[in-house]
């Protein structure tokens, strides 16, 4: 969701990532979730609408692939839990959906494109606490371009980015925007 | 969308669709847990209600407080209004104790109109005399879209109701329901058709846009949805009709009726029901009826509008990080 979601521009910045590294550091971030959860047992990925959720999709894909393991996928709309919601319009809602069996016990991994301010991350925390209790809570993103405005990390990065303030990071994926890449554009926010 | 939400024509094509795909995806609250957002925390939405209602106030009530909004009831019995007080007097208390929304049902037609001219929240009209009710037409919408096309992922979203004929049957004279009803299903596409007795029928209805029947059994076949009115003998000073007895044989769903339909049909009532008089009880209990669905719904799509109307601001911040 970080600044991320005018795709005309998208195609006039300057190139981060192609298909195919956007391919490898899906692969690489599938293996650390496996290294790291000892063998992906009682995880499930959520992702955060609207890019995280084809993420989540695609990490699940290869996990599966890896392991022959069916990890749960899911999504998780952020947008009521928001501290920014009266700077703007009312925007519309995205879906929640949980795996069959819910979040309790399990190691969840939010998946999200951009890790920014971190305000979308810290959102997501309180939304998952409505849910149930995680027995943990990770955080897989596939850029992550610093600015944080809260005490966030992510634990699997697809790419760190160092970005003014001022740039945009566009992630474009296939299921959303009929491409894959991801591109920033420069000083001032438009190209 | 408009700060207010007095009557269905309020509404564009893409604010009625925009409310329905909001309301779809707060449809999932009732399955968890724990049911209740943090989204409109420390506002304060206000009840205010001249005229007796249970199911409609609870349900604004239980809308606002999932939604975590402080909610104040007013009842005009018991109140100040009972001394003399007038409604904008009254408007003006509330406006000076806070209020960012104001639900107002009002015997008078009008009344939520005026109402917006003096506050300076958000007014949802809740129901003024015989003009509008536009949260009920958007929750029928809302069951319609649920029931003949579909719910969750693979769902309904971003639909209107295009090409389902709607069949309004009853005391259109006095039903705030059907005025909006007929405003929110042709604003989403869906062909209404009023059917009802002469004297039950508006003397503008010709402006409406919708086809006009006195003949209930020449439309049932071609129905998708029935909705039932009811005979509101409270608000009815003349004869209408000869005899109750006489208007349930000629324009009442009974077993007979309701076998007459497409299999795929539903049937509604806003409530509450006459039993035996507009609708049968074998029909009020079957699985075609809706009405126990529309009171859940009702809630969800409450809760929509109050996010939609009070979750934003009108004047959004610029160069925010997101």
């Amino acid at each position: 969701m970080c600044a991320a979601s005018n795709p005309v521009a998208g195609r006039d910045g300057l190139a981060v990532l192609d298909p195919e590294e956007i391919r490898r550091a899906l692969t690489r971030i599938a293996h650390e979730i496996l290294e790291r959860t000892h063998g992906g047992d009682g995880v499930i990925l959520l992702g955060i609408p609207t890019r995280g959720v084809p993420l989540a999709r695609r990490l699940a894909a290869r996990v599966g692939e890896f392991e022959g393991l069916d990890v749960p996928c899911g999504s998780l709309d952020v947008t009521m839990h928001r501290d920014d919601l009266r700077l703007h319009p009312a925007r519309a809602l995205g879906r929640t959906e949980l795996p069959p069996g819910g979040v309790d016990g399990k190691t969840v991994v939010l998946v999200d494109d951009v890790l920014y301010s971190g305000r979308t991350v810290r959102a997501a925390l309180d939304a998952l606490n409505d849910l149930g209790r995680p027995r943990a809570v990770q955080l897989a993103v596939l850029v992550d371009r610093g600015h944080r405005e809260l005490p966030i990390r992510a634990d699997y990065v697809g790419k760190n980015l160092p970005t003014s303030q001022r740039e945009v990071v566009h992630v474009l994926l296939t299921e959303v925007d009929a491409q894959d890449s991801v591109t920033i554009s420069g000083e001032g926010g438009k190209p | 969308m408009k700060r207010h939400l007095i009557s269905a024509a309020d509404l564009s094509r893409g604010d009625a669709v925009l409310i329905l795909d909001t309301a779809e995806e707060l449809a999932s609250l009732a399955d968890r847990p724990i049911k209740k957002l943090p989204t409109l925390r420390g506002r304060t939405v206000v009840n205010l209600f001249y005229e007796d209602s249970t199911r409609t106030r609870i349900s604004f009530e239980a809308a606002a407080k999932r939604l975590s909004a402080d909610v104040i009831n007013f009842s005009a019995k018991g109140s100040s209004v009972a001394k003399g007080e007038s409604l904008k007097d009254t408007a003006l208390t509330l406006e000076a104790m806070g209020a960012d929304a104001v639900i107002i049902r009002h015997g008078a037609s009008g009344a939520a109109h005026r109402l917006a001219g003096w506050v300076r929240g958000s007014v949802l009209n809740a129901g003024d005399g015989t003009h509008e009710h536009p949260t009920q037409a958007l929750l029928d919408a809302f069951t319609i879209r649920r029931r003949l096309r579909g719910t969750g992922a693979a769902g309904a979203r971003g639909a209107g109701l295009d090409g389902l004929r709607v069949t309004i049957v009853g005391d259109v004279l006095h039903s705030r329901v059907a005025r909006s009803n007929v405003l929110l299903l042709s604003t989403l596409g869906a062909e209404v058709t009023l059917a009802a007795p002469p004297t039950l029928l508006p003397l503008a209805v010709g402006s409406w846009p919708c086809a006009v029947s006195y003949d209930l059994d020449s439309e049932l076949s071609k129905s998708d949805v029935v909705m039932m009115l009811r005979v509101q003998q409270e608000r009815m000073s003349a004869a209408y009709f000869p005899s109750v007895r006489e208007y349930s044989r000629r324009y009442g769903l009974d077993a007979a009726r309701m076998a007459r339909l497409p299999g795929h049909a539903i049937v509604m009532h806003p409530g509450p029901m006459n039993r035996g008089v507009e609708i049968a009880a074998e029909v009020a209990d079957s699985v075609r009826s809706t009405i126990v669905e529309q009171v859940a719904n009702g809630v969800t799509t409450r809760m929509a509008v109050l996010y939609l109307l009070l979750g934003g601001t009108e004047f959004p911040a610029t160069g925010e990080a997101r």
